[in-house]
């Protein structure tokens, strides 16, 4: 068996355990560590398929980024020993054969459909071609995607700011504040 | 490079991935994990955008590219989330999907 076979088999085998294990573990934080798990071993995948840029931009953006911000909100908002109560076992069970039977469905799919091969030669992504059709205006450029993707960031950032600011009058009634 | 390993494998694990946050999308019912379940669903779309485009068009970079965008956008959704779900603590104290069903005070 050869090396990057067995590797396949390691990073798959990685992700599907964890992935299963943050979708059913009862603490939260453990979820997100097990998401974290699952974000790196996919970018392993993006190393195996070389797309080495991807796989760095997965590593810092969602390993290091939205993970870390999903524990920062886990540690303000959840009480860490608290451990989950089981939803309905009617709930799971129906989620399960939701869930099994699209799974099902698909992997038939998938296995039927012939992919045809096909024979053009591989283009090799490296930093400066990534960078020119990012800014490229010309039928294989990404700019207008890009002005677009960046006016998105700012406009979440801004809204993330809105949002998460206003809480002022609110305070005043929760619960917890009337308490003491 | 990737000699050995159909492209069939890469899409059953996508789908596999798939259908375990689409079952923690349903079955969960605290607000941040239900987002954990949304992060992996895009993943899995992610691995199927570059295994597409490395296997069946080579010559392009079409899916690279939307497999960017596509983080890109569940950067800025996360953010956009975990405000939402900071302000809904703040006013609710909880963040569990069935005591928050009130719209307005």
């Amino acid at each position: 068996m050869a090396f990057n076979q067995i590797m396949f088999i390691l990073f798959s085998a990685m992700i599907i355990v964890f992935s299963v294990l943050t979708v059913t573990s009862r603490k939260i934080l453990r979820a997100a560590i097990y998401l974290l798990f699952v974000l790196v071993s996919t970018s392993g995948l993006y190393f195996m398929l070389n797309y080495q840029f991807l796989a760095a931009v997965q590593l810092t953006l969602y390993a290091g980024g939205i993970v870390v911000l999903i524990i920062f909100s886990i540690l303000l908002t959840s009480h860490l020993s608290k451990k989950f109560e089981h939803s309905g076992w009617k709930k799971n069970i129906f989620s399960a054969i939701a869930s099994l039977a699209g799974a099902i469905l698909s992997i038939i799919t998938i296995l039927d459909y012939k992919f045809s091969a096909t024979s053009e030669v591989a283009k090799e992504v490296d930093m400066r071609l990534i960078g020119k059709s990012l800014l490229s205006v010309d039928y294989d450029g990404y700019v207008l995607p890009f002005e677009v993707i960046s006016i998105l960031l700012l406009a979440a950032m801004i809204a993330a700011i809105v949002v998460a600011k206003n809480g002022g009058p609110a305070k005043a009634q929760s619960p917890l504040i009337n308490q003491k | 490079m990737n000699t050995g390993i159909p492209i069939q494998y890469f899409l059953v694990l996508a789908t596999i991935m798939f259908f375990t946050g689409v079952y923690g999308f349903l079955t969960r019912r605290n607000l941040i994990t239900i987002l954990m379940s949304v992060e992996l669903i895009l993943n899995s779309v992610n691995i199927n955008f570059l295994a597409f485009n490395r296997f069946l068009y080579p010559h392009k970079l079409e899916g690279m590219f939307f497999s960017l965008f596509v983080i890109a956008v569940a950067a800025s959704e996360a953010a956009v989330a975990i405000a939402i779900i900071i302000n809904i603590y703040r006013r609710f104290t909880t963040i569990n999907v069935e005591d928050v069903n009130e719209m307005k005070f």
